[in-house]
């Protein structure tokens, strides 16, 4: 039997679900001796080369293009996880949810505090620019997502007994301290 | 000395006082019941219903049904905790509760009860109402992103004469905690802490003390809530 495929992505997040992933420390051994990766920043990969088993999910969808890395992870994984609290809630970026998507973009491009080398005063309209969404929408909102992994990041033991769990089929022990959502 | 009722509670024989709430009668014999908008010391509300139990079969809220001789109440069953958690989840989708970046996270009663009913994601979709920061006052900020309207604070916090120092404004989903702007000018350092210290969620804090307890040293880091309760049987 070949080894499990896993495909991972960050949309609307920082990364730091990724980071959490490399706190297994030396479990990264045998994580590559279980799986294989394929679309991920991991190893670079950019685009699907196979249907995988696993994709695992950072970050909610700020804009079109998440929209659609998103729907593209649906239709190439079999298992979809939302990891993170940005995948499961749209996190910090959905602190703008609520706020109109006018006022959001004049604040951080033309009156905002920071705005002083934007001196041609524009909002970024470049058709190659994906375009933002009205608000951050969860994970779950777009399409079906299987298991949610909270925390900020996810806690690496998590992470990882998750991983072991779907790929051995066996359950997974999460003790108390491991479902933290911060 | 006044009476004492026996009870069964999830088919453990129980005893205690006459007259006691149901949620204390059973804290008495070890056993947990999850509240929120009940706080000890003040007059139950009942409004939050994350205490619904069933007694002889019908579902109540246990903070406001006093204790009689010969009840049988269900409380630990999934259906009841299926309902406890639909709660919960209402409760953060309908406000903005974004919990890495809370002052109270960790101390938070809504998120240990998240963590007690292991829930993962709700299974509701988001409201994201637009709600405003009020950082006017000299003692407080007011979240109000974070408010669940438990009532607590305007219950629990008074002065000597018994005056409020919140109060509700507006109506339905409109519905504010506000403090009052005289009284706030006359808060107390330990007024503000027993402020914060009654808000079950990150809505009232207290100035300049945000994030003073390292990760792993929070009050519901490392045990759940009610486990308290549970050992102490």
């Amino acid at each position: 039997m070949s080894k499990p495929v896993i495909a991972t992505t960050s949309l609307a997040g920082c990364f730091g679900c990724h980071m959490s992933l490399l706190d297994i420390d030396e479990r990264i051994l045998p994580l590559i001796e279980l799986v294989e990766f394929n679309k991920s920043p991991i190893d670079d990969i950019k685009t699907f080369t196979k249907q995988c088993d696993i994709g695992l999910i950072e970050g909610g969808c700020s804009n079109s293009e998440n929209v659609h890395v998103l729907k593209d992870f649906r239709k190439h994984c079999n298992i979809l996880v939302s990891v993170g609290e940005c995948a499961i809630m749209g996190g910090l970026p959905a602190m703008r949810n609520g706020i109109p998507i006018k006022e959001c973009l004049r604040e951080a491009y033309l009156t905002g505090p920071s705005t002083t080398a934007n001196t041609s005063h524009i909002i970024p309209n470049d058709p190659e620019l994906p375009m933002m969404l009205d608000k951050v929408y969860p994970c779950q909102e777009i399409v079906k997502i299987d298991y949610y992994l909270p925390g900020c990041p996810p806690r690496a033991d998590l992470i990882w007994e998750t991983l072991l769990s779907l790929i051995t089929g066996k359950p997974a022990e999460l003790p108390y301290d491991v479902i933290k959502f911060d | 000395m006044s009476k004492k009722v026996n009870f069964v509670i999830d088919g453990k024989e129980c005893q205690s006082e006459e007259g006691l709430y149901l949620v204390e009668a059973a804290k008495e014999n070890g056993v947990y019941i999850p509240t929120l908008c009940n706080y000890e010391g003040l007059k139950p509300k009942g409004s939050c219903r994350i205490c619904s139990v069933k007694i002889d079969g019908r579902l109540t809220t246990a903070c406001t049904s006093p204790v009689q001789d010969g009840m049988k109440i269900e409380n630990n069953t999934d259906e009841l905790n299926e309902v406890r958690k639909e709660i919960i989840e209402l409760l953060f989708v309908s406000g903005n509760h974004f919990c890495p970046a809370c002052e109270k996270s960790g101390n938070c009663e809504l998120q240990a009860l998240a963590y007690r009913f292991k829930m993962m994601a709700p299974r509701f979709p988001f409201a994201f109402p637009r709600k405003e920061v009020d950082a006017s006052y000299p003692m407080i900020i007011k979240e109000q992103n974070r408010c669940i309207l438990c009532k607590r604070c305007i219950r629990g916090i008074k002065d000597e004469d018994g005056k409020r120092y919140f109060a509700y404004r507006n109506r339905g989903q409109d519905s504010l905690v506000v403090p009052d702007r005289k009284m706030m000018a006359e808060m107390s350092p330990e007024k503000a802490q027993e402020a914060m210290d009654i808000c079950p969620v990150g809505s009232i804090l207290v100035r300049e003390i945000g994030w003073i307890e390292p990760i792993g040293t929070r009050k519901y880091d490392k045990a759940p809530i009610g486990s308290d309760i549970e050992n102490n049987q």
